[in-house]
C-alpha cells in the first residue's frame, strides 16, 4: 500500500502511533477520517457533545461510561492519539509477537488480554481507586437492567456478584479478583472489533 | 461395582434369548395356526396364541428393546467407553446381532431401509440438534459454516467422483459398469459429513466451542447441498449423458438455492407456528409438549413433500422456536420437551448404529472390489483434508480470530460419514445403477472406518495435539454481567469508530426481535421476565435454597429455617445413595449456549451437609455473626461444575479437579446463609429468595418422590437470542 504513506502525513506522530497501538497505516487513516468527521467544529480534538452526537450511543445502556473512558481523568477533550489508544484496546489480540519487537522495555500492548480487562475494569471503577465497590457495581447493573428488575433485586444481584468474585473479603472487587473471575472467558473473542481498512 | 458383571451377563443372556425366541416363534407360528385350524373348533378356546396378530409391532418393539439393552450393557463399564466410543460398540453389537439373525433365518430380515431411516429415525435426532443449538455461537460463525457446508461438500463430491472415474479409466478397478455420471452420483452421496456420527464422536471429546460448532454446523447445513447434488445427478443418470447441456446445469444450480432456502423457510414458518401456538396453550399445559414434536415432524415431512431439504427445515424449526417456547411454556412443559427430545434422539441414534451393524451381515449384499473400496477410502480422507485447509486459509483472511492449524486438523479428521450416506446409497435405483451393491458396500466400509477407527483415535489425537478444550466453568453472575457489558461495549465502539460491524448487526437484530417478534410470539407475562441476567441470578438462588432445604431435611431438622438462633454446623458427610436421590439435579440449567444435563450421572464426590444442632443456649449467648463464623469445618467441597457451550446428547461430566478451595467454600456458604437467613427474617427480602424455599417445602410434604420433584421444579432456562 504505497499510497497510504502519503496520507498518513497529515496525521501527527503517525509512525509512533502505529508502533504503539499496532494499527496499520490504512487503519490509522480511516480512524483519522472518522475523528475529523466527529470533530464538528474542526478543533482538532473531541469534546463531550461531539461524542453525544453519535445517535446510537444514546440508546446504549452504558454509552455514557464508554464515552467517559475516552477522556483521561481531569481532561475535557480527546485528541487523536488518545482516541486511537483507546480504540487500540479493541484490536484482535496479536498472535505473532514479533510484530511489536518485544524487548524488556516494551510496555504491554494495548490489545493484550490484561489491557482489555483493565479497560473493562475501569468502566466499573469510576473513582479509579483500583477497586469496584458494591455501589459502583450497582450503578452498572442499574444502567443495564433498569427496566426489568426492582431495586431490591438489583441489590441482591450485586451482593451475590460481589460474593462470587471477592476473594479477600473486603467487600470490593480488585483488578486481580476481576481477572480471576473471568479467567475462563474468551476475552480475545469477546472484546474485539474488526477494524475496517 | 459388583453389580456390573451381573448386568453384563444378564444383558447378553436376555439379548440372545430374545432374538432366538423371536425367530423360533416366527418359525413356529405357521405350525401353530395350522394346528389350531386343523383341529376345528371343537370348543371355546380359553387361550390362543395369536402371533400373526401382533407380529409387526412386536418385532419392532422387541428390536427397540434389544437396542436399548445393548446400550445398557455398553454403558455399564466406563473404562471401555472412554477408549472406544459408544457408537463403535453399538455397531459391533449390530454385527453380532446380525450374525445371530442370519444364523437363525438364513436371510437378513432386519435391514435399515431408507424409509424407516429417513422417516422414523432421523427426524428426532435433527430436531434435538436444532432445539439445543447454541444460536448465538452458530450465527456468529455462520459465514464460515456455510462456506464449509456448501463449497466444501461440492468440492468433496466433485473431486471424489472425478478421481474415482480417473482411476477407473486408468484401469485400477478392473471391470466395472460405472460411467462418469454415476461416479459423480456416488461422490455426492458419500461427500456429506454426517450429523449423527459427528455428535456421537465429538460428544466424547470436549473440544472448544468454535471448533465444535464448525463441524457440527457444517454437518447439518450440508444436507441442502447433498440433497440437491444427489437429485441432480440422479436425474442426470436417468436422462443419460446426451441430454445434459448448459440449461440443465443452470437448473441444477437454481435448484440448489431453491432447495436450501425453501427448506429453511419452511422450517422457519413452522418454528413461528409452534411459538404462536405455545402462546395460547395455557389451558392445555399437559399436552403442550406434544405440539413441539408434532409440528417439528410436520416441518420435516412438508419439506420432504416439496422436495426441499428436510434436514434444513427441521433444524431451522428447532432453532427458531427454542427461545419462544422456552419462555411461553410452563416450566414442566419445557422440561418435558427437553427430556423427551433427548430420549427420542438418543434412542434413535442407538437404533441407527445397531442397524448399521446389522445391515452388514448380509451375504447378498457383498461385492468386493479392492480398488474401488480402498481408493474411495483414501480419497475421502485426503480430499477432506485438502478441502478444509484450503477453505480455512481463505476464511482466515476475513475472520476476526483466525482458526488455528490444530483446529483445522481436527476439523478435517472429524469429517465423519454416517447413516445418511448409507440411506442415500440404499435409495439408488439398481436398474439404472448396475453396481449398486458395490456402492452400498463401499459406503458401509467408509462409515465403519470413520465411526470406528476415527472415533477411537479422535480422543487420543485431540489430547496429543493439545487442542483447546471447552471451558468447564461454573456459572457465575460476574461472567454473565460482564458478557452483557462486553456486548454493549462492542456496539458502542463500533458506533464511535463509525463502522457497521458484526456487533452492530447483532444489536439491530436484537432490537428488531425485541420490538416486533417477541411481541407477537411471546406471552406478555413472559416478555416482562425476559432478562437473562436476572434469570441466572434467580436460578443460582434457587439452587442454594434447595440445597439448604434438602440438607436440612436429610438431617431431620429444618431448625435453621424456623429458628433464627439455631446453630448450624457444616460438616462433611459420607454420601448415601438415597441422599443422592434428593440432590441430583439442582443445577442451574442456564448458559449462554445450551448446556445439557442428565440425571444418570451421580456425583461421586461428597457434598456439603448441614448438621443442625439445637443448641439454643449457645445460640442465644452468641450473636448471629459468630454463629455463622463457626459454621464451616475444614472440609473440602467439590461442587458439580456445569458444562457450558457444549452440545451433549446424554452426558454431564463432573468436574474432577480438586480445585474447590475449602476457604472459598466456607466463605461462600457462610455469606449465602447470611443472605438467606436475612431474607427469611424479613430483612429487606428479595422476593424470589423467600418465595421458593417455602414452595420446595410444600412440595416435599406432598410426598411424591423427591428426585422427580427437584427435577421438575427447576425454572426454565432462557436460551440466547440469535
Amino acid at each position: 500500500m504505497g499510497s497510504s504513506s502519503s496520507s498518513t502525513e497529515r496525521i501527527p506522530d503517525a509512525q509512533e502511533l502505529m508502533q504503539e497501538t499496532g494499527f496499520s497505516a490504512a487503519h490509522l487513516v480511516r480512524l483519522y477520517e472518522r475523528f475529523e468527521f466527529l470533530d464538528k467544529d474542526d478543533r482538532g480534538e473531541l469534546r463531550l457533545d461531539d461524542f453525544e452526537a453519535v445517535s446510537e450511543l444514546a440508546m446504549n445502556p452504558i454509552g455514557d461510561r464508554i464515552i467517559g473512558a475516552f477522556f483521561s481523568p481531569g481532561r475535557e477533550t480527546v485528541d487523536f492519539p488518545s482516541f486511537v489508544r483507546i480504540l487500540a484496546h479493541f484490536r484482535p489480540t496479536d498472535t505473532n509477537r514479533t510484530r511489536n519487537g518485544r524487548n524488556g522495555a516494551q510496555p504491554e500492548p494495548a490489545n493484550s488480554r490484561t489491557s482489555k480487562l483493565k479497560f473493562a475494569f475501569q468502566l466499573y471503577d469510576q473513582d479509579r481507586d483500583g477497586k469496584v465497590s458494591r455501589e459502583e457495581l450497582l450503578q452498572v447493573l442499574r444502567m443495564m437492567l433498569e427496566m426489568q428488575v426492582t431495586e431490591e433485586q438489583l441489590q441482591s444481584i450485586a451482593e451475590r456478584a460481589i460474593q462470587e468474585a471477592d476473594l479477600d473479603r473486603d467487600d470490593a472487587i480488585s483488578f486481580d479478583e476481576f481477572k480471576k473471575s473471568l479467567e475462563k472467558v474468551d476475552i480475545e473473542h469477546k472484546m474485539s472489533v474488526r477494524f475496517l481498512e | 461395582m459388583r453389580g456390573c458383571g451381573f448386568v453384563h451377563l444378564l444383558g447378553w443372556v436376555l439379548l440372545i434369548g430374545f432374538v432366538l425366541s423371536v425367530n423360533c416363534e416366527a418359525g413356529h407360528e405357521s405350525n401353530h395356526s395350522e394346528h389350531e385350524h386343523g383341529s376345528g373348533l371343537s370348543g371355546i378356546p380359553i387361550v390362543t396364541f395369536k402371533w400373526h396378530h401382533v407380529e409387526t409391532p412386536y418385532l419392532v418393539a422387541l428390536f427397540v428393546l434389544v437396542s436399548f439393552l445393548a446400550k445398557l450393557v455398553i454403558e455399564a463399564n466406563h473404562h471401555v467407553t472412554n477408549i472406544i466410543p459408544e457408537s463403535a460398540l453399538l455397531i459391533c453389537f449390530g454385527f453380532i446381532l446380525g450374525g445371530i439373525i442370519w444364523g437363525a433365518d438364513k436371510a437378513q430380515t432386519f435391514t435399515l431401509t431408507p424409509t424407516v431411516f429417513f422417516f422414523y429415525l432421523l427426524p428426532q435426532v435433527i430436531l434435538d440438534a436444532g432445539y439445543s443449538m447454541p444460536n448465538k455461537l452458530f450465527f456468529s460463525n455462520m459465514g464460515a459454516i456455510l462456506v464449509y457446508a456448501v463449497i466444501g461438500t461440492c468440492w468433496n463430491a466433485a473431486s471424489l467422483g472425478l478421481s474415482l472415474w480417473g482411476c477407473h479409466m486408468g484401469g485400477a478397478m478392473g471391470d466395472l459398469d460405472i460411467g462418469l455420471l454415476q461416479y459423480l452420483l456416488f461422490g455426492s452421496l458419500i461427500a456429506a459429513v454426517d450429523p449423527v456420527a459427528v455428535i456421537a464422536v465429538f460428544e466424547q471429546v470436549h473440544v472448544n466451542e468454535v471448533l465444535f460448532i464448525m463441524v457440527f454446523g457444517e454437518s447439518l447445513l450440508n444436507d441442502g447441498v447433498t440433497v440437491v447434488l444427489f437429485n441432480v445427478f440422479d436425474a442426470f443418470v436417468s436422462l443419460g449423458g446426451a441430454k445434459i447441456n448448459a440449461v440443465e446445469i443452470i437448473k441444477g444450480i437454481i435448484s440448489f438455492f431453491v432447495v436450501a432456502f425453501g427448506g429453511s423457510l419452511v422450517g422457519f414458518v413452522f418454528g413461528l407456528l409452534i411459538s404462536l401456538l405455545t402462546r395460547c396453550t395455557k389451558n392445555i399445559q399437559i399436552i403442550e409438549p406434544g405440539f413441539v414434536f408434532v409440528l417439528g415432524y410436520l416441518a420435516y415431512l412438508t419439506a420432504e413433500m416439496l422436495s426441499l431439504s428436510a434436514i434444513l427445515s427441521i433444524v431451522f424449526c428447532g432453532m427458531c422456536c427454542q427461545k419462544y417456547i422456552n419462555s411461553n411454556m410452563d416450566e414442566n412443559s419445557v422440561n418435558t420437551v427437553r427430556y423427551a427430545m433427548k430420549v427420542f434422539a438418543n434412542g434413535s441414534e442407538t437404533i441407527i448404529f445397531v442397524f448399521l451393524g446389522i445391515s452388514a451381515i448380509d451375504k447378498t449384499l457383498w461385492v468386493w472390489n479392492t480398488g474401488f473400496i480402498l481408493l474411495t477410502l483414501l480419497f475421502v480422507i485426503v480430499y477432506r483434508f485438502i478441502g478444509v485447509f484450503f477453505l480455512t486459509w481463505i476464511l482466515n483472511k476475513f475472520r476476526l480470530v483466525p482458526l488455528e492449524v490444530i483446529d483445522q486438523v481436527i476439523m478435517s479428521y472429524g469429517g465423519l460419514r454416517g447413516a445418511v450416506a448409507y440411506g442415500l446409497a440404499m435409495m439408488l435405483d439398481e436398474n439404472k445403477i448396475k453396481e449398486k451393491n458395490l456402492m452400498v458396500c463401499t459406503t458401509l466400509i467408509v462409515v465403519y472406518f470413520t465411526v470406528i477407527i476415527q472415533g477411537i483415535t479422535m480422543k487420543p489425537l485431540v489430547t496429543w495435539l493439545k487442542v483447546r478444550r471447552a471451558a468447564v466453568s461454573e456459572l457465575t453472575l460476574i461472567e454473565k454481567v460482564q458478557n452483557k457489558v462486553f456486548d454493549h461495549m462492542l456496539v458502542a465502539i463500533e458506533d464511535i469508530s463509525g463502522q457497521i460491524g458484526h456487533n452492530y448487526m447483532r444489536d439491530k437484530w436484537n432490537y428488531f426481535e425485541e420490538k416486533w417478534m417477541s411481541r407477537v410470539l411471546m406471552k406478555p407475562s413472559a416478555r416482562k421476565n425476559r432478562d437473562r441476567l436476572f434469570k441466572v441470578f434467580h436460578q443460582l438462588n434457587l439452587k442454594d435454597a434447595m440445597s439448604y432445604v434438602a440438607e436440612g431435611e436429610h438431617q431431620g431438622s429444618l431448625e435453621f429455617v424456623r429458628n433464627k438462633n439455631a446453630f448450624i454446623d457444616f460438616k462433611k458427610k459420607n454420601i448415601d445413595d438415597d441422599y443422592y436421590e434428593v440432590m441430583p439435579d439442582i443445577m442451574a440449567d442456564m448458559s449462554d449456549d445450551h448446556s445439557e444435563m442428565s440425571s444418570d450421572r451421580r456425583d461421586p464426590v461428597p457434598s456439603v451437609s448441614l448438621e443442625m444442632h439445637e443448641q439454643n443456649m449457645k445460640a442465644v449467648r452468641e450473636s448471629e455473626d459468630i454463629n455463622t463464623h463457626h459454621l464451616l469445618q475444614q472440609h473440602l467441597y467439590r461442587g458439580r461444575k456445569q458444562h457450558r457451550h457444549r452440545y451433549s446428547r446424554s452426558h454431564f461430566d463432573v468436574n474432577k479437579d480438586e480445585g474447590e478451595v475449602q476457604e472459598v467454600f466456607q466463605r461462600t456458604m457462610r455469606s449465602r446463609l447470611e443472605s438467606f437467613k436475612s431474607a427469611k427474617m424479613g430483612v429487606a427480602p428479595p422476593k424470589t429468595l423467600s418465595k421458593h424455599p417455602k414452595k420446595e417445602q410444600q412440595q416435599k410434604v406432598r410426598g411424591s418422590q423427591s428426585s422427580s420433584n427437584y427435577l421438575f421444579t427447576k425454572h426454565h432456562k432462557q436460551p440466547e437470542t440469535c
